[in-house]
């Protein structure tokens, strides 16, 4: 606080700055009240009265429907988590946390786009991805090889989706079409026609593969 | 055309459509609350309450004094709950925050940049975040908007002896008039959308597939909506607006670029109407808008092309994207947050392409002004236009004027000052970092990217931004310090030599236009300011530009 040397001396304009400062700190103090307290106080009583689901975090039960019962959620329609195994949909790679999809983590790798170790662990994730789905490498989306900033990404692309979906038929016994059909009913399309892009939710897909028996 | 530029068109024009049909009543409604001599009945109530005079109007040194004392106490306030965090209601059992830590939120709340230390899910309490965190998310945001205000009231006025309004009636009314209705609003809407607003702990809950993973709480859509309006960026969580809970959809991603830019681009309209000739603030705004769609376009491209190892490698630049929001809607996000002093992040910026990296670090560079922070934005670029009528004053040997105001050495010492003092932080302090251990010791990587991590904390620090290329070490005790003392830096001391220069022009006698009057409401002014813009930071930061990103794109 260098330059407050508008008034004639330092003393004095020590002594204003003083009367300022504690003039401040009340004010601040009211508006802590308001703007911090009652504000957001007031919109969580909003909240869980007009979206309760939603304000609690879009929590799922096992055969998918909605909850805001801890206790009976798997998990939330809004956050990612692992998936392995052939009879899953996997979702994008997460370095959030140790083993990833940790919510107490969020985060990405922060690495440069000619980073060499990206570069390496990025080539590997597609030889793996397009071994264990039975393409080949050039049939491997960009967002199955690569990380999201928030490690929480609960969607992939619907590429992603389609090269997934002969193998979890046949881990699971059914008809490709069968399959096909329930990615379709866990695709959203861009809101109003043209924002962002196309998504597919790996959990409701999965919870939706795991209740059709 | 492919169908992802036609997409990524039709979702530039949705956002443009709202913030034009935004643009004249927001704009007329901010003039309405600076200008009006009557309190509220609920400011009355607070003015007797906490003793303040809101009818004074201050001298520009007093409005000075009163901004500092008011951003002291906060400082103060602010670092003692993120120590005491612990102790209080609500702390999820988090301890208090370590001193350099603190220190650093709280110099950064302040500050209005909310550059992050530490990671909310895992060291901020839901009081925190609430009672300190949401409350500087308003008011720094009302200071800046109030010294925007102060500038505008000083070509607005005459031979008054300097004084430039009441501080403590600006801050109270832009607070409680224009961004908590806003907010309100902003906050039902992300509720509605799936943003997450209640009170609970971090509970751990069993998967689909018989893993655990925590279900999170808090309240986030009432600090969400204040985050992106004030232009502040402080994320609830760790990985801000790509946080599925903080930003849920394709929806909510452009709804908060455009609660980014609504008042930034509304304050134009504020600036015409209080100095009574709306096209000077016509001008201000083809300025910023130009800029600002020339950056989204080069930005959308930088990621579409996606060029470079990596994304070459992948088949896009999705490393740390978001595939709800997809290229286009990180691009538009990316851009949005550093032509503000907004600082948010949709996606991972290290992980940006290296064109797309350098084009954030020079947006942020431009000073902001594009449509830069609320209140900063304003005054940053009519700084640039006093700058500019110099500049064509010299080419024709007359006196410059500006908006009815003579620019004369005192003046114009006082805009370069403004200019010198982000660059003279951001150079001096990224010069120091490489050559120490401590500094050093930060990067996360060696080479024109680790120079990359460096330059982009200190601009985003000085110029109030709050971003970061997150792969630099910030936590140390170094960088908390040093980036922290940036940021106060690059707030407080560009905000004395606003209002220095707001009291200067107060109190000089209006001019009268005279046949030799460059114009300042024409497109040749505009080009020409936002040419000027360029070129000041082209000049200033080319050589470090270089180093870093320039290197690393051409690599």
């Amino acid at each position: 606080m260098s330059m407050t040397t508008t008034t004639p001396t330092t003393a004095s304009s020590l002594l204003s700055f003083w009367r300022h400062s504690l003039a401040g700190l009340r004010v601040i103090l009211v508006l802590t009240v308001l703007l911090g307290l009652a504000y957001p106080l007031a919109m969580t009583g909003v909240a869980q009265v007009a979206f309760p689901w939603r304000a609690d975090g879009s929590l799922l039960t096992s055969t998918g429907e909605h909850t805001t019962d801890r206790s009976k959620a798997i998990g939330s329609q809004l956050i990612a988590q692992g998936f392995t195994g052939a009879q899953w949909f996997h979702p994008r790679p997460s370095v959030a946390g140790e083993n990833g999809y940790d919510t107490l983590a969020s985060g990405g790798s922060n690495l440069g786009p000619l980073n060499p170790d990206l570069a390496t662990t990025v080539s590997e994730r597609k030889a793996q991805v397009a071994a264990e789905n039975g393409v080949s490498p050039s049939q491997v989306p960009a967002d199955a090889v690569t990380a999201s900033f928030s490690g929480l990404d609960p969607a992939i692309s619907p590429a992603y989706a389609a090269i997934q979906v002969n193998r979890v038929a046949q881990a699971r016994g059914l008809t490709v079409a069968q399959v096909q059909q329930l990615v379709a009913e866990n695709t959203s399309g861009r809101p109003l026609g043209v924002l962002g892009d196309p998504t597919v939710n790996v959990l409701t897909l999965n919870i939706a593969l795991q209740n059709l028996g | 055309m492919s169908t992802a530029v036609w997409m990524a068109l039709g979702q530039f024009g949705i956002l443009v459509i709202a913030l034009a049909l935004t643009h004249h009543p927001l704009g007329a409604y901010m003039a309405h609350v600076y200008s009006t001599p009557k309190h509220l009945r609920v400011e009355r109530g607070l003015y007797r309450l906490v003793k303040v005079d809101a009818d004074a109007d201050q001298k520009w040194s007093t409005y000075l004094l009163s901004l500092l004392g008011f951003s002291a106490a906060s400082l103060l306030l602010l670092y003692a709950l993120g120590r005491l965090q612990g102790h209080l209601p609500w702390n999820l059992g988090f301890s208090g925050m370590n001193p350099a830590t603190a220190w650093n939120t709280a110099a950064s709340f302040v500050a209005n940049t909310n550059w992050q230390s530490y990671s909310g899910e895992q060291a901020a309490t839901h009081l925190f975040q609430m009672a300190g965190l949401t409350v500087q998310n308003f008011v720094s945001a009302a200071v800046g908007m109030a010294v925007a205000v102060a500038l505008v009231r000083g070509f607005a006025r005459s031979h008054n002896g300097g004084r430039v309004g009441n501080f403590w009636a600006d801050l109270v009314r832009g607070s409680l008039r224009i961004l908590l209705p806003l907010a309100v609003v902003a906050a039902v809407a992300f509720m509605a959308a799936g943003v997450i607003q209640n009170l609970h702990a971090h509970e751990a809950i069993t998967t689909l597939t018989g893993g655990t993973q925590s279900a999170l709480g808090g309240p986030v859509a009432s600090q969400e909506a204040i985050k992106l309006l004030g232009t502040n960026g402080g994320g609830f969580f760790n990985a801000n607006s790509a946080h599925p809970l903080e930003n849920p959809n394709a929806f909510t991603n452009v709804f908060q670029v455009f609660l980014i830019l609504v008042i930034p681009f509304a304050m134009p309209r504020t600036l015409g109407l209080m100095v009574g000739d709306r096209r000077q603030g016509w001008a201000i705004l083809g300025v910023m808008g130009g800029i600002w769609v020339a950056m989204t376009a080069l930005m959308t491209w930088a990621e579409m092309a996606g060029n470079g190892l990596v994304p070459k490698l992948a088949g896009a630049a999705m490393e740390g994207k978001e595939v709800r929001f997809g290229l286009a809607g990180t691009a538009l996000f990316a851009t949005a947050t550093t032509g503000t002093s907004t600082g948010a992040v949709n996606a991972a910026h290290d992980s940006l392409t290296a064109a797309g990296g350098g084009l954030t670090m020079f947006n942020m560079m431009l000073g902001e002004i594009a449509p830069g922070g609320v209140g900063s934005g304003l005054y940053g670029m009519l700084v640039v236009a006093i700058l500019t009528v110099f500049i064509a004053g010299l080419m024709v040997g007359r006196t410059p004027e500006y908006m009815g105001k003579k620019i004369g050495k005192q003046e114009m010492t006082l805009v370069a000052l403004y200019l010198l003092t982000m660059p003279a932080i951001v150079l001096i302090m990224s010069g120091i970092s490489v050559v120490i251990p401590a500094g050093l010791a930060g990067m996360s990587q060696s080479g024109p990217h680790g120079l990359s991590e460096v330059l982009y904390g200190f601009t985003s620090g000085a110029n109030n931004n709050g971003s970061a290329f997150a792969g630099l070490g910030a936590a140390s005790t170094y960088y908390n310090t040093m980036i922290g003392l940036a940021m106060l830096l690059g707030r407080f001391v560009p905000i004395a030599f606003v209002l220095a220069l707001a009291g200067r022009l107060a109190s000089q006698k209006a001019t009268p236009p005279s046949a030799g009057t460059l114009p300042t409401h024409t497109p040749l002014f505009v080009g020409l300011t936002g040419g000027i813009a360029v070129v000041v930071v082209g000049l200033t930061f080319i050589p470090v530009l270089s180093l870093g990103p320039i290197v690393e794109s051409l690599s």
